[in-house]
């Protein structure tokens, strides 16, 4: 009697999984990045612990993955496509992206396709899917590169979009941790991490933190100077560029 | 070591950004230009937007140009009346370049209108310099003497009315061709981000016959004032300077400028002609290859606010 009640116990507890038999617990190694004109890219440190409660089984069958999204402060983003226009080669079409984000790494420890259907992941706004879709894709023939494709591998090859399905290591089978690269270009702003574990091809816990990008020093002054006081910042380089002449023009005095 | 420019957005290695203004500022020295036409082109090939390449450039511009014109001023070269008459026509011709260049951008064609722009003047500059310097070179070759092109007789364009005297230059000249002339520099030079003194010169020499005594020195101080109000008018509109680009850009630009001088002195007029036409007419052909074939990279990225 004692054992069909177990039985029927882990039984309950198999089926209603997603009923947060498991905590995720994680730990950024900095909340903050400071970027000043010698910054040249960083690496962050995300650690995460699996906490089970004594009734799940242990490991699950499937055993546990962790998929983890860093997506950056988000903006519009035009993409134009080049095009022959009278025999000139010139940006003829282009399409915005809303609140596309800037940054967005996405970390697992193997292929997003091996830990959850595709479908699962749209709906949970994982993995790529962060990146928005455009409502008018006009012009596009079949088998060409969509605008949003060429969005992606844009960013990806100024490292500012990541896909990394060996990002996060399992240092035990509870344990694991992810390293987030920010690329020297990394935008100012908030990123919002969010962590999630799978397992059985569901998503059974999730855990989120944020870190934040600064800019500080001469560049960050530059930037504020350049938006904000255009004309002064206009005069001060011209008088800068002055003085730059006459300087050499001192230096290099030959009569 | 690489830094990060805060206007331009874009990690660049400082050492090749001051090599750069190294080279443009020795060749800049050599044939007496401000270099802006290469400068601005070499800032777009390595993938700095063309609009933040021709405001910053027009600072570089600004400071090489306030060197040279401080040197002319000492040995008295300048002709200060007529400058401030090409600087009336300069001025207004840069506001309105600038106004251009803002409404370009807004309806996402300035990229295009650059580089159409730089295709055309260049290669016609480019083309009429070398078939002048070629048939210079040839003359002598032959032994005949160089007829220097200053003779008194008279254009349409001296039967203009409202006669200036300008006394240091001894010309007599009207006062439209002279604002006009001004007006254009002003107006390709602020839309273009270039200084214009590869324009300039030609121009006042055969236009108002001014003499070599006085038509760098001259043209320097127009490419000063025009390019320090182009700085001032694109950062106060478009907000595209990048102060720290211009700064390592104009110090490379100033030392090489004084070895180019030293090097431009041992040279033969007609060949630098020649040399300078064909560096212009490559930087045009250069710009149309860049439309005319097709890119690998189809896709460009933008922010919708800027760039």
């Amino acid at each position: 009697m004692k054992r069909i009640a177990i039985l029927i116990l882990t039984l309950l507890t198999l089926t209603a999984s997603p009923a947060a038999a498991e905590r995720l617990i994680t730990s950024l190694s900095s909340h903050q990045v400071l970027v000043s004109s010698s910054f040249t890219g960083t690496e962050l440190v995300l650690f995460g612990a699996i906490e089970r409660d004594g009734a799940t089984p242990f490991p699950r069958k499937s055993g546990y993955n962790i998929i983890v999204t860093v997506s950056g402060p988000r903006e519009t983003l035009v993409v134009r496509r080049k095009d022959r226009l009278a025999g000139i080669w010139t940006n003829v079409e282009s399409n915005s992206f809303l609140d596309a984000p800037l940054y967005l790494a996405v970390l697992s420890n193997k292929p997003l396709d091996e830990i959850a259907p595709a479908e699962m992941l749209r709906r949970l706004d994982i993995g790529m899917n962060v990146v928005p879709g455009v409502h008018v894709a006009a012009g596009i023939e079949s088998g060409e590169e969509t605008f949003r494709d060429a969005l992606i591998r844009l960013r990806k090859q100024r490292k500012l979009y990541v896909e990394d399905p060996a990002g996060v290591t399992f240092i035990t089978p509870t344990l694991f941790r992810a390293s987030i690269r920010l690329p020297a270009e990394s935008p100012v702003g908030v990123y919002d991490i969010d962590v999630r574990l799978f397992a059985e091809n569901a998503n059974i816990a999730r855990a989120s933190s944020a870190l934040e990008v600064v800019k500080v020093g001469v560049e960050q002054f530059i930037v504020t100077a350049a938006r904000d006081h255009g004309v002064v910042y206009g005069l001060f380089t011209t008088l800068m560029a002055l003085l730059t002449g006459w300087f050499a023009s001192v230096v290099f005095r030959r009569d | 070591m690489q830094i990060y420019l805060p206007i331009a957005d874009l990690p660049v290695n400082i050492f090749l950004l001051f090599a750069m203004g190294l080279a443009v500022g020795f060749i800049s020295g050599m044939f007496g230009i401000g270099g802006g036409f290469l400068m601005t082109p070499l800032l777009i090939f390595i993938g700095i937007l063309p609009a933040v390449a021709v405001a910053t450039v027009s600072s570089h511009i600004a400071a090489s140009s306030a060197s040279s014109a401080i040197s002319y001023w000492r040995r008295n070269a300048i002709d200060i009346s007529l400058a401030l008459m090409l600087l009336i026509g300069g001025i207004v011709g840069t506001a309105g370049g600038v106004w251009l260049f803002t409404l370009l951008r807004s309806a996402d064609l300035l990229d295009l209108v650059i580089a159409l722009s730089y295709v055309v003047l260049l290669v016609a500059v480019g083309g009429l310099m070398i078939s002048e310097a070629v048939r210079a070179i040839m003359r002598t070759y032959q032994g005949h003497p160089v007829v220097l092109r200053r003779p008194g007789s008279h254009t349409w364009l001296h039967g203009l009315p409202f006669k200036v005297r300008f006394k240091r230059s001894k010309i007599y000249v009207s006062a439209i061709p002279v604002l006009g002339i001004g007006l254009i520099i002003g107006f390709i030079g602020s839309l273009m981000g270039i200084g214009g003194g590869f324009l300039l010169v030609p121009m006042l020499i055969y236009f108002l016959r001014v003499p070599t005594a006085t038509v760098i020195g001259t043209s320097t101080v127009l490419t000063l004032v025009t390019m320090a109000s182009a700085t001032v008018m694109h950062a106060a509109t478009n907000h595209l300077v990048d102060a720290l680009l211009a700064l390592i850009l104009m110090v490379g630009g100033v030392i090489g400028a004084q070895f180019g001088a030293r090097a431009g002195q041992n040279m033969k007029a007609e060949r630098l002609r020649l040399l300078l036409g064909l560096l212009v007419l490559g930087v045009g052909v250069r710009f149309a290859i860049d439309i005319l074939v097709q890119p690998t990279e189809l896709f460009s990225l933008r922010f919708a606010g800027g760039g």
